[in-house]
């Protein structure tokens, strides 16, 4: 009885105090995991997690995303949008200048988005709907596009579309450049040291554009390659904040249990991250609709959920996460149910072909779902071989389509037309990729369907058109969907406001303390 | 002498190219390439992207002559340029071969030391608790896997006890000098260091003893005891100095696995050398990295092929060098 009172007063005590530290404190060094160590920071060439998650508190992009996915101020203070939809203003924040001192100016987005169509495959996509880009003054840019397109105002975090310094770049080798090495950006710490193998470190900009940002001094990246010895580093106080997926998936909830730890499943609204297996619609029994639909309802999802992914993770329902615009839930169901789908292999006419089924090399939790699923298909009469491979070798197979099954996630980018119709238009089949519409789905309905939705003005337009693939898709089943997943970022409780819009902690520690 | 190194150091370099062409066509037989690897974590990619990655890498040439341009370098003391780490290949081993150099010949030195050590001390006192004790403790490492005796000390020595740290070579922020860098380093270095080296302690330990025990029943020995010399003298001077053969033979072909076989103790201590450098490099496809550090790697076995070889000399001066 003590004990609960004790116990209660010293809840209450710690609830009074949290509401007392509101106000943020100035100064600390966080130390986090970073995994695997970046190749580079150059974020308009390499586009992997973690060099965005490092140079994403280097570089800025005009915009910033709320978790809703809202566009916020960013490089840009304020941005208007023309009636017919075409033409997109952007007024640049006034005194922002570049770590070596020099102002940032509309110059230097012209030339960033110059840059990035020629290294970024992604901003090049986007670019594509762009007409012209204009900047009738230092602090006025003036996007016209061809066409309305409904996911624009959605492309310029610092991600998709970095700003980068003309004054450096300009006429040099993009791939050679000293700075590529120390990087110069905007935001809000500064590149100090790489030490290859240990540690990145970055300091606060003294001269950041937001008055009384950033709040930290310091903050130390660490490298530790192995996943046990992340979690060591955690328990022992010697880093901070391990980004989502920094540790294996069944290490989170025993971590989430230590004292001084918390845990957060959000800023990943932006990528959404959507995992399926990849099922060949081109050869073998996959190619089959009976055979894929079988699949789905083969495969136990919940028990992926909850024994595999800890519960991190919720049953997608098909191409569209539910945290995207204009999903529907309103569609086929594949319940787990093995009984129909051996009925179902036998309408295929499945004969007990040897089909090859490839983990995702991404460590142990893919592993383990790997073989999960193998056990699922062979209850139901499927002849599994498990393909296995290291990263290359994964991306080799699944881009020279030499595989049945194969795992991915893929990254969603808020809006359907960005990152939901590359996965099954069939304009995105080509040899030698490892992503977009690799399982060779095709469908002239689609692909009309994913062209107008994303042109089509207004929204609730697009909300139907976007409904009806989502139907289409989920009963052709040209990919097996399995899990929406969630990457919790792990923190010790002290670090306060870390995350505070959709793409978490890429977007930088700007707004994170130190609660002393 | 001199010219029994000169000799050795020209078919050293002969070996080493041979080892370049070869590695060169090895690592491409792996499916994937940098492109390939690259693209995959950009998480978006298009044909443009990929064929310019390619360009780059200088994939889009024909591979003779790659191997052409390669061993040019090569001969030059070029290593070449690792695009995906931009920088070069020499400057990022340099940045991390004293790393190795260090936890490994750290290694090296307390398996050697304390395997003899304990060989003579198991051999002297043959057939007593001590001899049982050593020996059975040398089987222990002998068997335990690496991994896991790095595992249970992080447990032990960092988790419960707090005394050392787990991962890294220094503590990063706090910017020692002097001595208490070499303490900190220290610190750092204790776990690693004795992860790889009990391993090859135990084998000096039981190489060295059984060594000792068969010249111990040679006839010099009794020679010299029948003639009355300290019982130390005869210890160090007759059947240690013969008994280390084996042991020197062994030590010096463990020293090149040394360089390269720190890998998985540099993974799970975060050292930041050169076997983490190699496995990277492996992964993502970065050959000119990956070359670099195997031609790196095996200069070092030449090398501590040729010191183990005049090391023989110094042990036991009848080896003839000329023959």
């Amino acid at each position: 009885m003590l004990k609960k009172i004790v116990a209660g007063l010293m809840l209450s005590c710690s609830i009074s105090a949290a509401a007392l530290a509101q106000e943020p404190k100035m100064g600390g060094v966080i130390n986090a995991v970073i995994q695997p160590e970046p190749p580079s920071l150059m974020l308009a060439m390499i586009q992997n997690g973690p060099t965005q998650m490092v140079a994403g508190n280097i570089y800025e992009g005009l915009l910033r995303y709320s978790p809703k996915l809202e566009p916020q101020p960013g490089l840009a203070e304020s941005w208007t949008i023309s009636d017919d939809a075409k033409v997109y203003t952007f007024h640049l924040k006034k005194g922002v200048t570049w770590h070596d001192g020099k102002p940032f100016t509309s110059a230097d987005v012209l030339f960033s988005i110059d840059m990035l169509k020629q290294t970024h495959a992604r901003a090049r996509g986007n670019m594509m709907q762009v007409e012209k880009v204009e900047a009738p003054d230092d602090y006025t840019v003036v996007f016209t596009l061809k066409q309305p397109f409904g996911p624009f105002i959605g492309i310029f975090e610092v991600g998709s579309m970095p700003m980068f310094p003309k004054h450096i770049y300009e006429g040099t080798d993009f791939k050679t450049n000293a700075a590529n090495n120390a990087p110069i950006g905007t935001g809000p710490f500064m590149f100090k040291e790489w030490k290859k193998g240990a540690y990145i470190h970055l300091v606060k900009n003294p001269n950041y554009h937001v008055k009384g940002k950033p709040y930290i001094d310091e903050i130390y990246w660490q490298v530790i390659p192995d996943a046990a010895a992340r979690s060591v580093a955690f328990e022992t106080g010697k880093v901070d904040v391990l980004p989502g997926g920094s540790v294996e998936n069944f290490e989170v909830p025993r971590i989430s249990k230590l004292k001084n730890t918390c845990v957060t499943g959000a800023g990943w609204e932006f990528f959404s991250p959507l995992a399926w297996m990849w099922l060949n619609n081109r050869s073998g029994p996959t190619a089959n609709k009976k055979f894929r639909q079988a699949v789905m309802y083969a495969v136990d999802r919940e028990f992926a959920k909850d024994v595999i992914w800890n519960g991190y993770a919720k049953i997608a329902t098909g191409p569209s996460s539910s945290t995207l615009k204009y999903y529907t839930a309103d569609v086929l169901k594949y319940p787990y149910d093995p009984a129909k789908a051996k009925a179902l292999l036998k309408e295929a006419g499945y004969k007990g072909e040897k089909v090859r089924l490839q983990p995702l090399p991404y460590g142990e939790t893919w592993q383990r779902w790997g073989e999960a699923v193998k056990q699922n298909l062979q209850d139901v009469g499927i002849n599994v071989e498990m393909i296995a491979t290291d990263v290359a070798g994964s991306n080799q197979r699944i881009g020279d389509w030499d595989y049945d099954i194969a795992f991915s996630y893929l990254y969603q980018y808020g809006d359907p037309a960005l990152g939901v119709g590359r996965n099954y238009v069939s304009s995105q089949i080509v040899k030698g990729q490892q992503f977009n519409n690799v399982e060779g789905y095709s469908n002239p309905e689609i692909d009309k369907l994913f062209a107008d939705g994303a042109v089509a003005t207004p929204d609730s337009k697009r909300k139907e058109i976007y409904e009806k693939a989502q139907k289409i898709l989920v009963e052709d089943v040209p990919v097996a969907w399995q899990l929406e997943l969630q990457f919790p970022t792990i923190t010790h409780c002290q670090i306060k406001n870390l995350i505070t819009t959709a793409i978490g902690v890429n977007d930088g520690f700007r707004d994170a303390w130190i609660d002393k | 002498m001199l010219s029994f190194i000169a000799q050795r150091i020209v078919k050293g370099v002969i070996v080493l190219l041979a080892i370049v062409v070869l590695n060169f066509f090895l690592i491409r037989l792996a499916p994937g390439d940098p492109a390939v690897v690259m693209a995959g974590e950009a998480g978006a990619s298009d044909q443009v992207f990929v064929a310019q990655l390619r360009e780059k890498f200088g994939l889009d040439k024909p591979l003779p002559e790659q191997l052409y341009r390669y061993v040019k370098g090569i001969v030059t003391f070029d290593l070449g340029f690792s695009f995906r780490q931009q920088m070069p290949v020499s400057q990022l081993i340099l940045e991390r071969l004293p790393a190795t150099l260090l936890l490994t010949l750290t290694a090296f030195a307390i398996s050697l030391i304390f395997g003899i050590l304990f060989g003579m001390l198991a051999a002297r006192f043959a057939g007593t608790w001590a001899d049982t004790a050593i020996t059975v403790l040398a089987l222990i490492f002998y068997a335990t896997p690496l991994f896991w005796i790095a595992l249970i000390a992080i447990l032990v020595f960092s988790v419960w006890m707090d005394w050392l740290p787990s991962f890294g070579y220094e503590t990063v922020g706090a910017n020692y000098t002097g001595f208490a860098h070499v303490l900190d380093v220290g610190a750092h270095l204790i776990m690693p260091a004795m992860t790889i080296g009990f391993f090859f302690m135990a084998t000096y330990t039981r190489m060295t003893r059984a060594s000792m025990l068969e010249v111990k029943r040679l006839d010099f020995v009794k020679t010299a005891r029948a003639k009355g010399v300290s019982d130390a003298v005869i210890q160090r001077r007759h059947i240690l100095r013969n008994a280390l053969l084996p042991v020197v033979t062994l030590a010096g072909l463990h020293s090149g696995t040394l360089i390269g076989g720190a890998v998985l103790t540099e993974t799970v201590f975060a050292w930041p050398g050169i076997g983490r450098l190699m496995y990277d490099a492996l992964i993502q496809r970065d050959y000119n990295l990956l070359l670099g550090v195997f031609v790196v790697c095996s200069a070092m076995v030449l090398i501590f092929n040729l010191i183990t070889d005049l090391v023989y000399r110094a042990v036991d001066p009848r080896i003839n060098y000329t023959s």
